[in-house]
């Protein structure tokens, strides 16, 4: 499935000892383009019983997303809106080829729900959980690199390629197939920057909510890779806060790696020094991971950072020469 | 959650980490008990939840009971950054032939815990980082494997070339990584931790914090908060699924998601407005967390108008608008409220608003313009 193009043209070029030519180049474009997630995700839900669970699970399977099957340990058996439930991960992904995972489980139940997710070889885990204790999430991210699966989150609204398949909790309505490729460490804010961006005429390959937490899944420097290495991505937005160094280090690797416009927007520009904004990451403390430093990060490589969120779309719009 | 250093001491105690004495004190008198008990120079220290309390001088070395009565005078009531000192730690002052700082902390980029050791200890660790970065030898502990005999052994090396002394911070760096793990801990610190006339390796100052998150399967260490007036108001807040932060503006905040809590913030102070709290309600919505805000709200007199910005997702915006419709059918609200809703369930949300003829406006840029509008006139 989900697999970012860069690897699938190595995989190619690797088969054949040739340079792509042309004609692989049109087998590529032919492929599915957009990150991570797209028609080919076959999608199981872990904790689907639940009220959230339940509730997400039908607003993607709404939006179209290939919902395949769902994980309540003691409700194997079952049905939520036509989808089988399993008591395992694994009893799911034998019986119905499931791909990916996403979690609704309580905060306490997640770092094992993650690694079971991982135990059972889907190729992406997304959870949702808010509040998971930092240590289970260091087992958990462990974990899952010796695996070789993808994490994201938690403590995020996942994911979304429009028009292809929605991965999380977003509300699917505001987003509009196109090459805009968006990252964001905070949820609801993610929702606001794609409806100025939609409204603005500006679709979107796919939107990712990295989440707010310490420790996290995938971060900006592998999305900033997938973005640059997906054809369907023409400019990127990243939207970070205050706390951490993250948007330093996203900042160089951008002048390193990344040749597709950026463009930035650091909520917590206004935030008081030592308090936690609800984000764990987002504590602001010794002088480091403050909005104006990672402003300044971001100016320095060339990549303009909106004081307003409303400024992102025309932001874009100069990137990509549009009018 | 932050805790005291005497805190602090009491678990590294527990977990057989060598520590100086040390007695707490909440009067005059007791300090000069305490001083004739130790009948020998000990430091009479602040106990306050903020750095720096050296440089504020909440941190003086007595010769004799005379001298430590004299700084507890001084110290008790201090203000430092804010904080009043309540509690005094009167400690043995031992001789010291030189300092190091040992720490553990969450590394986000290695997604690890990180174990920190330097040879400059007794300074603001942060000094040293910025300016002497080579200074400090950062580990990160594979957490399958923890700290092993080798990779204690491997940091102590960086610091001592004496074997006894090598022993004894293997042991302490082996008890830390457990206190760490098995307490939920953010950050601990030992600075400094020194050698003694005697040769000894001991602690002489310590640093907890503790991971919010996981503080529902740590009572005991739960137990040990001292939240400060704010910081109640701020827990009673989490008690009811809200994350607030008050702050010394006028518009009060209420919005799902703490990056758009942010971003909401940022756009009244863009205006020239000043927000009146951080609110977030959080991911998962309930009627009630809506009452339970505007209630968080109202009670802080300085808020001159409610800004309310929701953009669901996991959060619907009717039960926000239902949340809202019932805490207003039940409470005495007479200051205006600016309403922002969209995203999941928002037609719902705004009909519901609407029938209450309450009024509502379609951006953020307009909620915080209207806001500061409103808190201007009631000025």
């Amino acid at each position: 499935m989900v697999r970012n193009n860069s690897d699938y043209i190595d995989q190619i070029t690797q088969l054949t000892y040739e340079p792509i030519n042309d004609n692989l180049k049109k087998l590529i474009n032919q492929t599915n383009m957009s990150i991570l997630v797209n028609k080919n995700t076959r999608l199981l839900v872990q904790g689907i019983t639940g009220r959230d669970g339940s509730f997400h699970t039908s607003k993607m399977k709404e939006y179209g997303t290939n919902i395949v099957a769902g994980v309540s340990p003691g409700k194997g058996g079952q049905t939520v809106d036509g989808i089988p439930v399993f008591n395992s991960v694994e009893d799911a992904v034998k019986a119905t080829g499931a791909n990916t995972s996403i979690i609704f489980v309580p905060a306490p139940l997640a770092g094992d729900a993650i690694m079971e997710a991982g135990d059972a070889g889907v190729e992406l885990v997304i959870c949702i959980s808010e509040g998971v204790p930092t240590l289970d999430m260091v087992k958990a991210t462990t974990y899952l690199k010796k695996k070789g699966v993808k994490l994201i989150g938690a403590n995020c609204p996942g994911l979304i390629t429009p028009d292809e398949a929605l991965v999380g909790i977003l509300p699917g309505n505001i987003f509009k197939k196109g090459n805009v490729g968006l990252m964001s460490r905070s949820g609801t804010l993610t929702y606001l920057m794609v409806s100025l961006l939609t409204q603005n005429g500006l679709g979107q390959s796919t939107c990712v909510g990295i989440g707010g937490d310490p420790v996290a899944g995938l971060y900006y420097l592998e999305l900033l890779q997938m973005f640059q290495d997906d054809p369907e991505t023409e400019a990127i937005v990243l939207i970070g806060e205050i706390g951490g160094d993250a948007e330093e280090r996203a900042a160089q690797y951008i002048k390193e790696h990344v040749t597709k416009p950026v463009v930035a927007f650091i909520a917590g520009q206004s935030a008081p020094p030592g308090k936690r904004m609800g984000h764990a990451g987002a504590i602001i403390s010794s002088g480091s991971g403050t909005a104006e430093e990672k402003i300044a990060a971001f100016e320095a490589v060339g990549v303009p950072v909106a004081r307003l969120p409303i400024e992102i779309p025309l932001l874009i719009k100069k990137a990509l020469n549009i009018n | 959650m932050k805790i005291h250093e005497y805190q602090a001491r009491k678990l590294f105690r527990q977990y057989a980490i060598p520590v100086t004495d040390d007695i707490l004190c909440q009067t005059v008198t007791e300090v000069e008990k305490a001083a004739r008990d130790f009948n020998r120079m000990v430091v009479i220290k602040a106990q306050v939840l903020v750095g720096g309390r050296g440089k504020a001088g909440g941190v003086k070395l007595a010769k004799n009971v005379e001298e430590a009565v004299d700084a507890a005078k001084k110290i008790f009531g201090m203000d430092i950054k804010g904080c009043t000192v309540e509690k005094i730690l009167v400690a043995d002052a031992v001789e010291i032939q030189k300092e190091y700082y040992v720490g553990l902390t969450i590394d986000r980029n290695t997604k690890s815990v990180l174990f920190m050791a330097s040879s400059e200890g007794g300074v603001e660790i942060e000094e040293v980082a910025k300016e002497n970065p080579e200074a400090i030898y950062k580990i990160p502990i594979d957490p399958d494997l923890g700290m092993t005999d080798f990779l204690a052994r491997k940091i102590a090396f960086k610091l001592f070339t004496d074997m006894n002394l090598v022993k004894q911070a293997v042991d302490i760096f082996k008890k830390l990584y457990k206190q760490f793990i098995e307490t939920d801990a953010s950050l601990l610190e030992i600075n400094p931790l020194v050698i003694t006339d005697g040769g000894k390796l001991i602690a002489i100052d310590g640093k907890i914090n503790f991971d919010d998150n996981a503080l529902y399967r740590q009572p005991a260490i739960e137990a040990l908060n001292e939240p400060t007036e704010d910081e109640r108001k701020e827990l009673k807040a989490k008690e009811s699924g809200l994350t607030y932060i008050r702050l010394d503006g006028n518009i009060g905040c209420m919005v799902n998601g703490a990056g758009l809590a942010m971003a909401s913030m940022d756009v009244i102070k863009h205006y020239g407005g000043n927000p009146a709290n951080f609110l977030d309600i959080g991911g998962s919505s309930n009627p009630q967390k809506v009452i339970d805000a505007m209630n968080l709200l109202l009670s802080d007199k300085n808020v001159k108008v409610i800004m309310i910005n929701i953009f669901g997702g996991i959060t619907r915006c009717d039960d926000v608008a239902r949340g809202l419709v019932s805490a207003l059918d039940v409470m005495k609200v007479d200051i205006p409220i600016v309403i922002r809703l969209s995203g999941t369930n928002a037609e719902e949300g705004l009909r519901i608003i609407n029938d209450y003829n309450l009024p509502t406006v379609n951006s953020l840029s307009e909620a915080a313009q209207e806001a500061i509008r409103l808190a201007s006139q009631v000025n």
